[in-house]
């Protein structure tokens, strides 16, 4: 069941998606790419997924929007224009693609349905014995993410170190970057290097 | 961007909410949603919008690349320990219900909750780490290029 304010999201969130592909001027398109991630967290939140919806304000609208528009700060802030001919089999390769998504997602349960397959095939067992497992801590997720599921938890968190250290290995530049304690120094450049606001 | 007052006032005002935010989402995400990598990109957010307005040099000296880059290997390390502990405690790797104690029941958490609370603490501080290290390698890079112009 769709109420107004699912179908106003979906309505927004089409029209920002539609909006990046077509703007040539990167700059605003990375900001329409947080305004995408926003209203995919609002959407997230209606879906009963606040963890995901906690990550994707943070990452998505947060982070990862203030990291591509340091890039624009090195790189240019215009796309090439694209040629307006148009061409027959990109579009009906885009369009078959997306038939065939829309197909697929005719077999998808109904969310909340009981006897959805992921309610059924693991097993529910974790659900019911989460709380004497875990001393009567009542959310599930963390229980099994942290606890029944450790191992892969850990491997996510070596994945993240890993690339952290390989962003630093490939964007640092040798011993200076440790030497900029001075605040004046700091004061001249600190704003317009972090912002990028030269636009 | 520390000239517009607005913004200067309103991040101001915001920045320690948003961390208070972050640490209610580690250490309350045994009980509500959330756990240690969001309350970590949520840190870190606060962190780099700190950085935003008043200068990668203040964020740099609240929170230094030096501290920064050895918590990025100590939240895994962390998390690894709290499983070699219980190995050593007698159980298997991560199997948090070595971790019992009678130590001040009722305040300190045991058992599996205290394995929970050691694991998601190191995610928070491997997350929060890398999202600040990779804001000022990006940013660093960015005024590196600049200052010759200027």
């Amino acid at each position: 069941m769709m109420t107004a304010i699912d179908v106003a999201i979906l309505l927004f969130l089409a029209i920002t998606a539609v909006t990046i592909a077509r703007i040539r001027d990167l700059w605003a398109a990375v900001m329409f790419t947080g305004i995408y991630s926003f209203l995919s967290a609002s959407w997230m939140l209606l879906l009963d997924a606040p963890d995901v919806s906690f990550t994707e304000a943070a990452v998505g609208a947060g982070i990862s929007t203030v990291l591509m528009l340091s890039t624009l700060a090195l790189t240019g802030t215009t796309e090439k224009a694209a040629g307006s001919k148009f061409r027959p089999v990109p579009f009906f390769v885009v369009v078959l693609t997306g038939c065939m998504l829309i197909y697929g997602t005719l077999d998808m349960p109904q969310i909340g349905d009981p006897s959805d397959p992921i309610h059924i095939h693991p097993s529910p067992s974790f659900v019911e014995r989460t709380q004497g497992d875990m001393h009567g801590l009542p959310n599930v997720v963390t229980a099994v993410l942290g606890s029944y599921r450790g191992y892969d938890t850990l491997g996510e968190t070596t994945v993240v170190l890993t690339a952290g250290i390989a962003v630093l290995l490939i964007l640092r530049r040798g011993k200076d970057d440790d030497t900029i304690d001075d605040p004046m120094a700091t004061e001249q450049h600190g704003n317009a290097a972090a912002s990028g606001d030269n636009a | 961007m520390k000239t517009f007052p607005i913004i200067r006032v309103v991040s101001k005002m915001l920045i320690p909410y948003i961390l208070l935010f972050g640490c209610y989402v580690q250490f309350h995400g045994d009980y509500g949603p959330g756990g240690g990598f969001q309350a970590g990109v949520i840190f870190a957010s606060g962190l780099i919008l700190y950085g935003l307005v008043f200068g990668l040099g203040a964020v740099r000296s609240v929170a230094p690349p030096r501290i920064i880059e050895k918590l990025m290997a100590l939240g895994v390390l962390l998390f690894a320990g709290t499983g070699v502990l219980t190995m050593l405690l007698g159980g298997d790797f991560l199997d948090y219900d070595f971790l019992e104690h009678h130590a001040l029941p009722g305040i300190l958490p045991t058992g599996q909750h205290l394995g929970l609370f050691l694991v998601e603490l190191g995610v928070g501080i491997t997350v929060t780490a890398v999202m600040t290290m990779i804001f000022y390698a990006f940013a660093g890079h960015v005024r590196a290029k600049k200052e010759p112009k200027s």
